[in-house]
């Protein structure tokens, strides 16, 4: 599905063929399927409506107005039936019920990086709250919305909560000023707390191994903690040094290579196809030698939010490797091996580095980098992969598909959806 | 006698020495001798002939020569005169005098060189360490100087040492100020934001109950119609029983997670305890069984005992699979145990060697050398052979497998033969059964001919019979006394048609029944003859038969 302006375009998945054209009040800001992938929402923040669709009968409509309280944020419920509203000024979240259409209401709601999240079963929701200058975490019962524990937490000013992927930890970290991680079992007791500095900055993003077994902290001083799941304290500490001197490692290099051209192909006016394929610069992988040193770009020192530190992580589905990007270093993607807690393997690309992205079945990345070519790495190598086209296609973020069969390609404007064949056996 | 006057005269000429030498030994008269004598200290050759003349003249002569010989005397030389008191001269004594007095002149002289030679040289042994001396008061003084130059820098350094200390301080100072500055300034803000954000709290309340107050009847829900509950249940209401049950699942979703866990934990134990059992063996294994003689030191033995002890109980131990503390230390006590034995077996092994290395004599030492050699040549050996024998037995097997194409055609050959003489016992056995089966074949269906045919028959009969039944029946009707007999007489008519029917059924299947004596495949062909007789038209009235026949006997 995607969204036009005021239109909502869904498309068949392996053939990007029209199936439904919906159409909305508003400009759409938000989308998002239901679990069951039955209905859409469409959020429009600015006019303050939902509205659902639903893909089985396109005659179904559902609008949701918040009036005058306004919409910040929008999301579904794991059961696909409820959705959740966060209203203007983080004034409260409203529960709207697709089956009673009965609300119910959470108050003081907190407005932080990640406030509301719900276990991989979609059976509970934790909701960070603030009330009285304090910090609080509810959890509630998907199925009823009953609350089932709200406790207080120690932090500063709580940033963000996730929860483990076996829903029985919940991890909370505090905000940047402060470097504290906080973890709860599900009915809210206090397993542990980990604190590995005190003053500089803290805590910048956070990842749980798929297993549940490991916790990764990336922060601004350019390390990740792994925390195991046994006794919730430090296994290793993984740094990221602008020079790569183990030899271990292995360091491929995106280099560009200047496109062939055929003197005797060359006409005039030059063709289309011709001219893009001239300017577009193609690029393909090399493998430098070790000791390499990558680009390093010095944080402005009086900044708020400074790009420094590891500021995006993700764990591979398999649960071993673990993708890690240095702000400071904001060209490569380095790539742990979580079996041997070592680093594997680092990907230095031309530009900054956008995204990047697990494939959910497989250990294979794929990251992007504004420009027009997609790079896939897999523990057998890596590619590159242009995308076709004339013109520039700048992909800002990917996302794969659940089968890990395809990938979508977004840029500003535009997506194209990247199909990858299976090796025939 | 003449006063002896040393003329020290500061000449250095040999001559002049001379002629000092012989100024000091002879006696020269006091007053015209003196005189002469300095006269001629002045260095000249010329002089000392005119000095000899001088001494003695003519005139003087026999004064000379008395003095000469009163010099003599003293001196110990015998006297020059011939006697004592004669005036003639003795000039055997004369000439022996004057040969001593050379001998004396020569030694004399040579003892002056000597004595200047030394002279000589310790002048300018004088010389040189004079110079020795002031080259080394030179160096004294530049060390000195230079001591005192790096007495200073090492001042200098140590008070820049110092500078550098109160710098550090000051910096550490600095730092903890700062530090406190931040924490008092974290507070500042916190307390400042607690109070920004009730004062925004406040707002928001505010807010809140304005945008609640007005009762916007925007906010609503527009939908058409209610959408089934995703798990197709219905909403429940709230109730405790609602409360306990969601706690109730949290703490299962909990349990289970432990439990789960848990295993795990069990699981890996058990690896790692097996792991460890293993390593206990091994380490046991590797050590050397000299050391269970019980001559060794008592901690050994002690050790040892230990040992077999653990083994004994950890291996019954084992077997139960206990995990609780003691089996645990004791496992790991018992392994640090091996591990040290083995760590010292290994270090004394390396002493040995080292030791062998220097000393040849340690025969021991060697003699384990050279078994250990002679251990790994017998392996060497060993391997060569059974690499032999392996590469024989590839070539054999290829040989088997690839060999000349006359003995593979024959023996391709000798299995064809046998295959088709197989072949032909099956194709002759199964000409006979297909033989026999057509036999059978015929038979049958002259039996199914002759059947349908006396089957026609019954039917007539049966068709007159009913006719005739029917026909006795009505008029029997008429005449109702007549219905029990009849009744009987029914009933024994179809007891007869029953029993002829039987008869005959029982006659077809005794022609039926009688090829169908021993082969089991002839009672299927039966069957499959039975059905292929059912299918022929003349033998349909055959299952009506069957069933009519059942029927009958089921109404009688």
């Amino acid at each position: 599905a995607s969204c036009v302006q005021h239109r909502l375009v869904v498309r068949d998945a392996s053939s990007l063929q029209l199936l439904q054209l919906y159409t909305c009040l508003d400009q759409i800001q938000y989308i998002e399927w239901s679990s069951d992938s039955l209905f859409i929402l469409c959020a429009l923040y600015k006019r303050g409506i939902v509205q659902v669709w639903s893909l089985e009968q396109p005659a179904w409509h559902c609008r949701i107005d918040e009036g005058s309280a306004g919409l910040v944020a929008s999301c579904w419920s794991p059961d696909g039936r409820h959705i959740l509203n966060t209203t203007e000024f983080h004034l409260r979240i409203t529960v709207w019920s697709l089956c009673t259409k009965s609300v119910s209401y959470i108050k003081y709601p907190k407005a932080c990086q990640q406030g509301v999240v719900f276990t991989k079963d979609g059976r509970y929701m934790a909701v960070a709250e603030r009330r009285d200058c304090k910090d609080f975490i509810s959890i509630f019962v998907c199925s009823n919305w009953q609350l089932l524990r709200h406790f207080d937490t120690e932090t500063q000013d709580l940033s963000g909560i996730e929860w483990a992927p076996n829903g029985c930890v919940l991890a909370a970290w505090d905000t940047c000023l402060e470097y504290k991680v906080l973890l709860y079992s599900l009915d809210g007791r206090l397993l542990s707390s980990f604190r590995a500095y005190e003053w500089p900055l803290g805590v910048k993003s956070i990842a749980w191994s798929p297993s549940s077994q490991f916790l990764a902290i990336g922060s601004f001083d350019e390390k990740v903690r792994i925390l195991n799941h046994v006794t919730w304290k430090k296994i290793t500490e993984l740094d990221h040094p602008a020079t790569i001197a183990s030899k271990k490692t292995i360091v491929y290099k995106e280099v560009e290579k200047s496109p062939a051209v055929d003197p005797e192909r060359l006409s005039f006016p030059p063709t289309r196809e011709l001219a893009s394929s001239l300017f577009s610069t193609k690029s393909k992988y090399d493998i430098s030698q070790v000791p390499v040193s990558l680009q390093y770009v010095k944080p402005v020192a009086d900044r708020a939010n400074p790009k420094v530190g590891v500021g995006m992580l993700a764990f591979s589905a398999d649960n071993c490797f673990l993708a890690t990007k240095n702000d400071n270093i904001p060209n490569a993607v380095w790539i742990w091996d979580i079996r041997k807690l070592k680093l594997s393997v680092v990907l230095e690309q031309l530009c900054t580095i956008q995204s990047f992205q697990w494939d959910p079945c497989q250990p294979r990345l794929a990251v992007c980098t504004g420009t027009s070519r997609v790079y896939l790495w897999s523990p057998a190598g890596c590619v590159v992969v242009q995308v076709p086209g004339e013109g520039d296609f700048q992909i800002m973020s990917l996302s794969w598909h659940s089968s890990g069969d395809s990938l979508v390609l977004l840029s500003k404007d535009n997506f194209c959806v990247c199909y990858l064949e299976g090796e025939e056996v | 006698m003449g006063d002896w006057k040393t003329i020290t005269v500061p000449v250095l000429s040999s001559d002049s020495k001379n002629i000092f030498s012989y100024t000091s030994e002879k006696k020269i008269s006091p007053t015209s001798m003196n005189s002469q004598v300095l006269r001629l200290s002045l260095p000249s050759s010329k002089n000392m002939h005119s000095f000899f003349s001088a001494f003695c003249t003519e005139e003087n002569l026999e004064q000379s020569i008395s003095y000469i010989d009163r010099e003599l005397t003293t001196l110990g030389f015998p006297s020059i005169y011939a006697e004592s008191k004669g005036k003639e001269l003795n000039l055997v004594s004369i000439i022996n005098c004057m040969n001593e007095l050379l001998v004396l002149q020569h030694k004399n002289l040579r003892a002056q060189e000597e004595v200047e030679m030394q002279h000589m040289k310790l002048g300018s042994d004088m010389d040189h360490l004079q110079n020795c001396y002031a080259k080394l008061k030179e160096q004294l003084e530049l060390s000195k100087r230079e001591i005192v130059g790096l007495q200073e820098r090492d001042r200098q350094l140590q008070s820049k040492n110092r500078n550098l200390h109160q710098l550090l301080k000051n910096e550490k100072d600095e730092v903890q100020k700062l530090q406190n500055i931040i924490s008092s300034r974290a507070t500042q803000y916190n307390h400042d934001m607690k109070r920004k954000e009730r004062e925004y709290n406040k707002l928001k309340e505010r807010l809140h109950q304005l945008v609640m107050n007005k009762k916007d009847k925007k906010i609503a829900m527009e939908i058409l119609n209610c959408v089934g509950r995703a798990d197709g249940k219905r909403g429940a209401w709230r109730t405790d029983k609602t409360e306990a049950r969601n706690e109730e699942e949290m703490y299962k979703v909990l349990l289970s997670d432990y439990e789960q866990r848990q295993k795990q934990l069990l699981l890996e134990n058990a690896e790692l305890k097996k792991v460890l059992q293993q390593m206990k063996k091994d380490i046991i294994s590797l050590l050397p069984p000299q050391k269970q003689k019980p001559k060794e030191k008592s901690e050994d033995g002690l050790v040892l005992s230990d040992q077999e002890e653990d083994i004994g109980e950890l291996n019954k131990e084992n077997m139960w699979e206990l995990s609780c503390e003691t089996v645990r230390e004791q496992l790991t006590n018992s392994i640090r145990k091996q591990w040290r034995m083995l760590k010292n077996h290994v270090e004394k092994l390396d002493n040995q060697v080292s030791r062998g290395h220097s000393e040849a004599l340690n025969e021991k030492d060697v003699i384990s050398r050279e078994d250990h050699e002679l251990e790994t040549e017998k392996l060497e050996l060993e391997i060569q052979q059974c690499k032999e024998m392996i590469k024989t037995q590839q070539q054999l097997l290829q040989q088997q497998l690839t060999c000349d194409d006359d003995t593979t055609l024959l023996l391709q050959d000798c299995y064809l033969l046998e295959e088709r003489e197989r072949l032909q016992e099956e194709w002759r056995l199964f000409r006979e059964q297909k033989k026999n089966f057509e036999k059978e074949r015929k038979s049958f269906t002259e039996a199914a001919i002759r059947l349908g045919l006396e089957r026609k028959a019954f039917e007539e009969d049966r068709g007159a019979w009913l006719k005739h039944q029917f026909l006795t029946m009505t008029a029997d009707c008429s005449n109702s006394n007549a219905t029990t007999p009849s009744a009987f007489l029914r009933s024994s008519e179809p007891d007869i048609r029953l029993v002829k029917s039987a008869s005959q059924q029982r006659k077809p299947s005794s022609v039926l029944s009688a090829p169908a004596s021993a082969e089991p495949c002839q009672t299927s062909l039966y069957i499959a003859q039975n059905s292929v007789v059912s299918e022929k038209p003349a033998a349909d009235i055959m299952p009506n038969l069957w069933v009519e026949s059942d029927d009958k006997e089921e109404t009688e």
